[in-house]
């Protein structure tokens, strides 16, 4: 017989139940497979009434962020072998509200990510035909790391301040608006600050640091948010002392 | 941030978990930074001793040496050696952040953390030497 490993899946179905409950699943258990793989295995095999979200199995994607054991992670590229030989708890990202069993309700965080404005803000806003911005290395490498972004919400379950505050706007919002402030094509750091510079913006992170390490894309979102910081309190300097400047 | 209210009228029932009090407990990273985060009051200690000294010296040679025999007092001498260790991981912890803090770019490079964070370290280890030799000279 095939070797086998117990998948501990956590099911909230809230026609039935109050409370999330866990219902484990014995899997085949390949060295190739991810969870997500174990997951499909579930719905297609074992039970379809299971509910996740997934899409490109590729990381690309960012929609199968889930709880593997404990820690955020991205299913698909979270390896079966890993945690050998079991069992393996998957539960829903943390610090969301759980709409049914592994998924979640991530309206907040598209609300969040849009008062940011993650997009090109120009105050010219020139015609196409005028030309393209041109852009070099150097301008792109400033920004590059930051928009690697796929928006899964993995710092979001890990940054305890989010957790405790769903008013903080959060890790990959401001780590994207730092990606747009840092484009050599934009011009919208203004709109931005007036978004970021309140409590629940870049001041509300405490700098734990954890959306950095868990984050699939290697994005640093909170070392982002220190640099928004600095720039911020030098902003602040400089309009102080001197006040022709500003804007 | 206002609350959401676009999918919240009529939605089924979610789940939300509340955020344990012992969060910070459950996973060293967390833990880590909460030590770093209490170790501002062994910082603020170190300051209101620093304070009470320049007071004693002020109150001429009694005062201070007053101070000099409460400062060997056991309890005394336990707390600042919980302090001293707690005021170096805040030091080490805050000096290792600063790459993450400051970008720094060098002809279109960024500096690698490491040189980001090393002259912190070397200023520490010029300003703990000058201390040393003033120590020395004196004794």
């Amino acid at each position: 017989m095939a070797e086998t490993i117990t998948i501990e899946v956590t099911r909230y179905r809230p026609e039935q139940e109050g409370e999330p409950t866990f219902q484990s699943y014995e899997v085949p258990f390949s060295k190739d497979w991810v969870v997500l793989d174990a997951l499909n295995h579930i719905k297609d095999h074992l039970d379809g009434s299971l509910s996740f979200r997934w899409s490109c199995r590729m990381g690309v994607c960012g929609s199968c962020g889930m709880t593997v054991n404990g820690e955020p992670k991205l299913t698909c590229a979270t390896f079966l072998s890993h945690y050998a030989p079991g069992p393996i708890r998957v539960e829903p990202l943390k610090n969301f509200p759980v709409v049914r069993d592994l998924v979640i309700e991530m309206t907040d965080f598209m609300e969040k990510l849009q008062s940011v404005k993650p997009w090109i803000v120009r105050r010219d806003d020139p015609a196409p035909e005028k030309g393209e911005f041109l852009q070099t290395p150097e301008q792109l490498d400033t920004f590059k790391q930051f928009s690697m972004c796929i928006n899964c919400m993995i710092c979001y379950a890990a940054c305890p301040v989010y957790g405790l505050d769903p008013q903080f706007v959060g890790p990959a919002a401001i780590a994207l608006a730092q990606r747009y402030n840092l484009d050599s094509r934009d011009q919208g750091d203004q709109e931005r600050m007036d978004v970021l510079s309140q409590h629940e913006g870049i001041w509300g992170c405490t700098f734990v640091g954890e959306c950095t390490e868990v984050c699939p894309k290697n994005v640093d979102p909170a070392g982002a948010i220190q640099q928004y910081k600095l720039a911020a309190t030098q902003d602040w300097f400089k309009s102080f002392l001197m006040p022709w400047t500003k804007p | 941030m206002k609350p959401s209210t676009a999918y919240s009228q009529y939605h089924p029932k979610w789940h939300r978990t509340r955020v344990s009090t012992l969060w910070w407990s459950r996973k060293w990273s967390y833990l880590k930074f909460m030590l770093r985060e209490l170790s501002s009051v062994f910082v603020a200690i170190y300051v209101v001793i620093l304070l009470l000294q320049l007071h004693a010296l002020r109150g001429g040679a009694e005062a201070y040496l007053e101070f000099q025999q409460w400062l060997k007092d056991p309890l005394l001498v336990i707390l600042n050696g919980i302090g001293f260790l707690f005021v170096l991981f805040h030091a080490v912890t805050w000096f290792n952040l600063t790459p993450k803090a400051m970008a720094v770019r060098l002809r279109g490079k960024r500096l690698p953390n490491v040189l980001v964070a090393a002259p912190n370290y070397a200023a520490w280890l010029a300003v703990s030497a000058l201390i040393v030799f003033l120590l020395m000279r004196q004794g």
